[in-house]
Formats: structure tokens, C-alpha cells, sequence
């Protein structure tokens, strides 16, 4: 008889109260590593516009979640992430990983980064079909496959104490209209009223650039959440 | 560029689901609408490369890594294994961490109030990257079972937490190891968010007396799956199978 001899995924378990411990130890409230990971996500040399990215993290009962862990992971402003297989080279010291933890108090975090650049989507198996002029983009009845880039975006996962699997979610930028509009991703998402909750808003303060993305595991507006 | 060849999907079974009401806080922190479902893009199957400039030579060594003046307090053991893919390929060169309570059931974290006490000693996290053979190793002291607010007489099993990378951010995962006997393990509400219990069993290390140094310390032995990734068959050339 023929048997298939691939091996199963361990499973998932929530992160807990205390994931601050393993992957934020300096915020748990004790010095541990000389170096924590995750703290620099674009590095000194990056090129590209420098900004802030903050929110909270708020549960069902509109409470913000203060005890969760996120990390991002993003291309750099060419798009190209720092991978063997992310696209070629990027600027010495980029990572574009970084690890976030929140006030205990607030719930509030906030990252400091560089703007990622448009990236490269799924290319199609077969011939890309050129799109016709007038074609109103659709990746939702095109299978999510032929069009040319992605808009900028910063990859989030989120973990805490109550969530069994972490959480997937992208982050797109508000200033990025025309971009978004013939993103494959955000085109996939069949609930057009859904697709604000991946668009984080651009404001300025003191002369710097802040982006503002709240993320609402459950309840109005729900964020939208993917199975990658 | 060509389409990267994706990562198998997750399958959702052996996973817990989001709303688990016996483990109460998952109630108000899961998600009601289903996950929108990616194909792989550039984006999801690269994550970040770690290398061993980013540790410590005692990272891996929960007994010596935050010790002050003596060992810590408990019962030494090593937690080994390798991390594979589920087409039983080795994951080198990955970021694997932990962090768990001290023998007492206590965890060095200032939200932790239980009144079991600190371990000076022992500070609870550890790291290491695995070995061209996707091998790892620890050394630590094990942990207690301790209270938790949930029903009001709930206990975690012994646990130690493990946080994965892979070579992926699909591949990202963190879960807990539980040690093979402990009785606590089929009380547990969070361990039972998991509904298969071949899975459970997948969580749970098994004694390892090969392993093990005679007159020093026991060993337990934890093999780690990631998802798997299929080849490029099909695409216009035949690389990677």
C-alpha cells in the first residue's frame, strides 16, 4: 500500500501572559541578553522616508489588549526584503523585523521604521493576461494573480495570552490611494467595508511622520485577519 | 521574478480554533469572521535570517545564563530535539526561543504575583539557532505547575514555552512543551483548545534516557514541525525536487 510520509505541523498554543519574558525580556523587568532582537527593524543606513507607526490592540469588550506581542516584517523602500529570496540586495543593517511590545498601562505601541516600497506579487502560472485599459481590477474574479505589484505594506502577526494561533494582518498606508486601489490583496477581500481596516492613517506631528493602525480583533470592525 | 513556490497550507485541524470558551480570555480576543485566505506572495514566504552574531554563548543555558551566585534551584534537565518541515526536512540555521516559570512555578515577570518565589538565579529565556541538521539544545531546570485564573482551581501543567521562526514569516509559530507523564496535562483548558489529541501528543516530550548524563542531568527530547514546502514541479523549470 502506499503511504504518504509527510509529517504534520506542531500545533499552535497561545503565547501567554508572559511571552515578554522569552521574546521582550528588558520589558518583562529584567536585563537578560546584551542583545534583545527586534528593536532596530530598518537599521541605520536605510534609505527611504522614516517614520512612526503606532496603535493599540483592542479585544471584543473594546478594551485595548496590553499584555500582546507584535512583530513586523517588511520590504524596504525598494520593496525588497532582507531574504535570500526577497528580490536582491538590501541596505547593510536592514532587517526589517522588528518585535513591539505595548505599555502595560495604555495598551498603546509604536515602532519606528522606514516606508517599504511597492512589491512584487504573485506572478501567475501560466501567461499574464494584459489587463484591457477600461478593466475594473478585480483579484477577488481574476484569482488573486496577474497584476504587477503590491501597494506598501507591513506585515503584522500578533500574539498574547487568549489568542490560540497568532494572528496574521497587513498594514497599508493611507497615502498610498492609488496603489491600494490595484492591490491584489486588498482587492481579494470581498467586503468592501472591510478593506479600511487595513489602511493605517498618515498624520504629522512634530515635524515627523506618524501612522496611526488600530487593530480590533473583534467586535465593529473587525480587522481582517489572513490565512497565509 | 517567478512565483515562489509556496508553503503547504496550515492545516486548521490540528490547530486550536480561535474561541475556545473553556480557556475564557480567548472569548472576547478571537476573531468572528473567518481568515481571508493568502496565495503565497514575496511577502509571506521570506521572513527574518538570524545568525549567531545576535547571541550570547550562554543563551542556551537556562542554568548559567542569569545565575548570580550559585545554580539554579530544581531539577536539571535538557531539552533537545531537531526542527523539520513536514516533508521531514531539517530547518537549519533558525531562531528558536524559550521562556518558562522557575521549579517553583514562578516566572520572572513583574505582572506575576504568585507566591511562590523568585529564583535569584534563574531568570527563565533562552535561545539558540539550530545546526545544519536542525538540531537544538537547552539546558534549564524544570519548570512547576502553578495556579491560573481561569475556572477558579485550574493549573498549568509543567510548560515551557518555544517560539519558532523558521525560514518564513508562514512558517512563524509558538507554541508549549509538556513532559510526557504529567498528569495535569488532560485538566488543562488551554492544553484541550487543542481537539485532536494526536496533536496534544505532538506537544508532549518524551523522557529521553540516551540522552541523559548519568549523575547530572535528564534529558527530554522535542521534535519541532514546520510547515512544509512544496517543490516548483509544474512551473517551467523542474528545480527543487
Amino acid at each position: 500500500m502506499q503511504r504518504l510520509a509527510y509529517l504534520k505541523e506542531t500545533p499552535s498554543q497561545t503565547a501567554g501572559p508572559y511571552v515578554h519574558i522569552g521574546l521582550a525580556p528588558g520589558a518583562a523587568g529584567f536585563d537578560m541578553y546584551d542583545q534583545e532582537l527586534g528593536w532596530d527593524i530598518a537599521g541605520p543606513n536605510a534609505k527611504g522616508e522614516r517614520i512612526r507607526v503606532e496603535g493599540r490592540v483592542i479585544d471584543g469588550t473594546g478594551s485595548p489588549v496590553k499584555d500582546v506581542l507584535l512583530e513586523a516584517w517588511q520590504a524596504n523602500s525598494e520593496g525588497r526584503y532582507a531574504h535570500p529570496e526577497g528580490g536582491g540586495a538590501v541596505e547593510d543593517g536592514f532587517r526589517g523585523w522588528g518585535r513591539v511590545i505595548t505599555d502595560f498601562a495604555t495598551g498603546e505601541w509604536g515602532f519606528d521604521t522606514i516606508k517599504p516600497g511597492l512589491i512584487p506579487a504573485r506572478v501567475p502560472l501560466g501567461a499574464v493576461r494584459p489587463a484591457a485599459e477600461e478593466e475594473e481590477v478585480d483579484a477577488f474574479s481574476r484569482g488573486h494573480q496577474g497584476l504587477r505589484a503590491m501597494a506598501p505594506h507591513i506585515n503584522l502577526w500578533i500574539v498574547a495570552r487568549g489568542i490560540n494561533v497568532g494572528l496574521n494582518t497587513r498594514m497599508y498606508f493611507s497615502d498610498e490611494q492609488e496603489a491600494n486601489a490595484t492591490d491584489p490583496v486588498i482587492n481579494l477581500i470581498e467586503w468592501e467595508n472591510r478593506r479600511k481596516t487595513l489602511i493605517a492613517e498618515r498624520t504629522e506631528r512634530d515635524g515627523s511622520v506618524v501612522y496611526r493602525f488600530d487593530i480590533r480583533i473583534q467586535g465593529e470592525d473587525e480587522t481582517v485577519f489572513f490565512d497565509i | 521574478m517567478t512565483t515562489p513556490a509556496e508553503y503547504y497550507q496550515r492545516n486548521r485541524d490540528r490547530h486550536p480554533p480561535a474561541y475556545t470558551p473553556a480557556y475564557k480570555t480567548s472569548v472576547a480576543r478571537s476573531p468572528r469572521y473567518s481568515l481571508i485566505s493568502l496565495q503565497q506572495s514575496v511577502s509571506e514566504i521570506t521572513g527574518p535570517v538570524f545568525g549567531h552574531n545576535d547571541l550570547g554563548a550562554l543563551d542556551h543555558d537556562l542554568i548559567r545564563n542569569y545565575a548570580k551566585d550559585d545554580d539554579p534551584i530544581g531539577e536539571r534537565i535538557i531539552v533537545h530535539g531537531r526542527v523539520l518541515d513536514e516533508n521531514a526536512r531539517a530547518v537549519p540555521n533558525t531562531l528558536v526561543e524559550i521562556w518558562q516559570a522557575n521549579s517553583g512555578g514562578r516566572y520572572r515577570h513583574k505582572k506575576d504575583t504568585y507566591l511562590a518565589p523568585i529564583d535569584p538565579n534563574f531568570g527563565g529565556c533562552g535561545r539558540t539557532i539550530t545546526d545544519e541538521q536542525g538540531y537544538y539544545f537547552f539546558r534549564t531546570v524544570k519548570p512547576g505547575a502553578y495556579p491560573w485564573r481561569n475556572m477558579v482551581n485550574n493549573w498549568r501543567p509543567a510548560h515551557i514555552h518555544f517560539s519558532i521562526f523558521g525560514a518564513s514569516f508562514s512558517q512563524r509559530l509558538i507554541t508549549q512543551l509538556y513532559f510526557e507523564g504529567d498528569p495535569l496535562i488532560p485538566l488543562c483548558p488551554i492544553v484541550q483548545t487543542i481537539p485532536d489529541a494526536d496533536a496534544i501528543d505532538a506537544l508532549t516530550a518524551r523522557l529521553d534516557m540516551n540522552a541523559t548524563i548519568p549523575l547530572d542531568t535528564i534529558a527530554y527530547r522535542f521534535d519541532i514541525v514546520l510547515r512544509g514546502r512544496r517543490s516548483t514541479l509544474f512551473e517551467n523549470r523542474l528545480e527543487g525536487n
